[in-house]
């Protein structure tokens, strides 16, 4: 994997993804190692998402490696014009690895052709997120012991949530049984549905979360966006039908988890966190272990 | 005497290359996916032609050339039923039709109007995931591009 780059999750074999988990659990035990030491990471942030921005240089920082770069466009010269090839021709020969962020889709993909440094795709609009998608993997396994015939629910937004897109494409990889809760206007595309048939792999799709609660392992929620409606009504129909309260965990398994790629907003209610199920805050620390994981092997430095 | 009259239209060229049923309205557009306005020899061309078959057509004829299969392909999206001859001391030598290809470059716009190709100088670039209903996946955001939102650059 050394000088690759990571635009796509697919762009890395199920062998190399379960690599970068394998490297990751070593960084979990023992986070603070100096083997970055001399190289500098760029952190390109053309829209501002603090979350992933602060898990990306938090990694960097843990190996002792250097980050520059900029958390949002408005500072730059990208404001005043500047094309997206010229700024990471530019940045490039500043650093050693480039995380980007950009609203636009496929830029990571442009800019990892045209970059003599390698790219890690830090979200390029509603297209891809694949460090998301390995600290969800991370996660599933960690807590499940395995990732292999688990049965995953996913709830919420399924037509736009790219974080459930690529996740659903990861575990085709792992026999996964799908249980698809959506409102029917946000049902998962056909386009992401053709990789579980592809695999033969058993989905099932429901309007009503109760169903699933008590089968699944792991319980993906998402948010459910406002905007995604044309009609407000719909919107208000729909939204409380999703939210996830504590006595509704009372008839799961024993090993179901909670996770959520956050921010959240009302889909988990708060008397949720104390459950020993929740685990999206520790998902999101997973985050850091992951990008380390990942940066180190891109560099040649495990 | 019809056959005459054709030949009067569009000059017969003793080397080269014939491009029969092109849709009318494309002709230029051929032209330019072939990088012909560059050429440097003859090109005759001719459209809103009657045809049989076609109703309006298009003929181009580029003297001294012969196109390899992936230059001519490119033309299918446009010009499915393109009749590709090539002529040899006035004589035909081949007769071919024109096929998809695998991969589309430099010829279609992403419909995405917030992918990267829309906004950087970059070629765009299609897999050919579906030849009969004519989908194409964009390298870069990769959305889906149909037919009926099919634009070319
Ligand atoms: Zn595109």
């Amino acid at each position: 994997m050394k000088n690759r780059s990571l635009v796509s999750i697919s762009d890395f074999t199920k062998e190399e993804q379960m690599r970068v988990l394998e490297v990751a659990q070593e960084f979990e035990k023992n986070p603070v190692q100096n083997i970055m030491e001399g190289f500098v990471v760029a952190s390109l942030f053309f829209e501002p998402s603090t979350r992933t921005r602060l898990s990306f240089e938090s990694a960097a920082n843990r190996l002792g490696g250097r980050v520059i770069g900029f958390s949002e466009a408005g500072s730059t010269s990208v404001k005043k014009g500047e094309s997206l090839r010229d700024t990471i021709l530019t940045i490039a020969s500043y650093a050693d690895l480039i995380v980007m962020r950009n609203p636009v889709e496929g830029s990571a993909r442009f800019a990892s052709e045209i970059s003599n440094v390698p790219i890690i795709n830090a979200g390029d609009g509603a297209n891809q997120h694949p460090t998301q998608t390995l600290l969800d993997l991370y996660s599933i396994e960690k807590t499940q012991g395995t990732l292999d015939n688990l049965h995953v629910a996913f709830v919420g937004d399924l037509k736009y949530g790219r974080t459930v897109h690529s996740l659903v494409i990861a575990l085709c990889n792992f026999n996964t049984t799908f249980h698809l809760v959506s409102p029917t206007e946000l049902k998962l595309p056909s386009s992401v549905k053709m990789f579980i048939k592809e695999k033969n792999l058993e989905y099932h799709q429901y309007t009503n979360m109760e169903d699933i609660l008590p089968v699944a392992d792991v319980l993906y929620m998402t948010r459910i966006q406002r905007e995604r409606f044309s009609d407000p009504l719909e919107y208000e129909r729909i939204k409380n039908s999703y939210n996830l309260h504590n006595d509704m965990l009372q008839e799961t398994k024993d090993n179901l988890k909670v996770m959520h790629p956050l921010p959240r907003v009302n889909e988990i209610d708060v008397n949720v966190d104390a459950n020993p199920k929740a685990y999206y805050f520790e998902q999101a620390l997973n985050g850091v272990f992951v990008r380390q994981a990942l940066m180190a092997t891109i560099l040649g430095l495990r | 005497m019809s056959k005459i009259i054709k030949e009067l239209k569009v000059t017969a060229i003793e080397n080269g290359t014939v491009i029969d049923h092109i849709p009318a309205n494309v002709v230029f557009r051929v032209i330019r996916i072939l990088g012909l306005e560059n050429y440097g020899d003859m090109v005759l061309f001719a459209t809103n032609l009657e045809s049989k078959k076609y109703g309006k057509k298009g003929i181009i004829k580029v003297s001294n050339k012969y196109f390899k299969p992936d230059e001519l392909n490119k033309i299918a999206l446009v010009a499915p039923n393109a009749t590709i001859i090539e002529i040899k001391n006035h004589q035909v030598s081949s007769k071919n039709d024109v096929m998809i290809g695998d991969e589309v470059i430099g010829i279609v716009k992403c419909f995405n109007p917030n992918c990267v190709t829309n906004f950087e100088q970059v070629d765009t670039r299609f897999a050919v995931v579906d030849k009969e209903d004519l989908k194409l996946k964009c390298h870069f955001c990769e959305k889906i591009t149909r037919r009926n939102s099919m634009e070319f650059i």
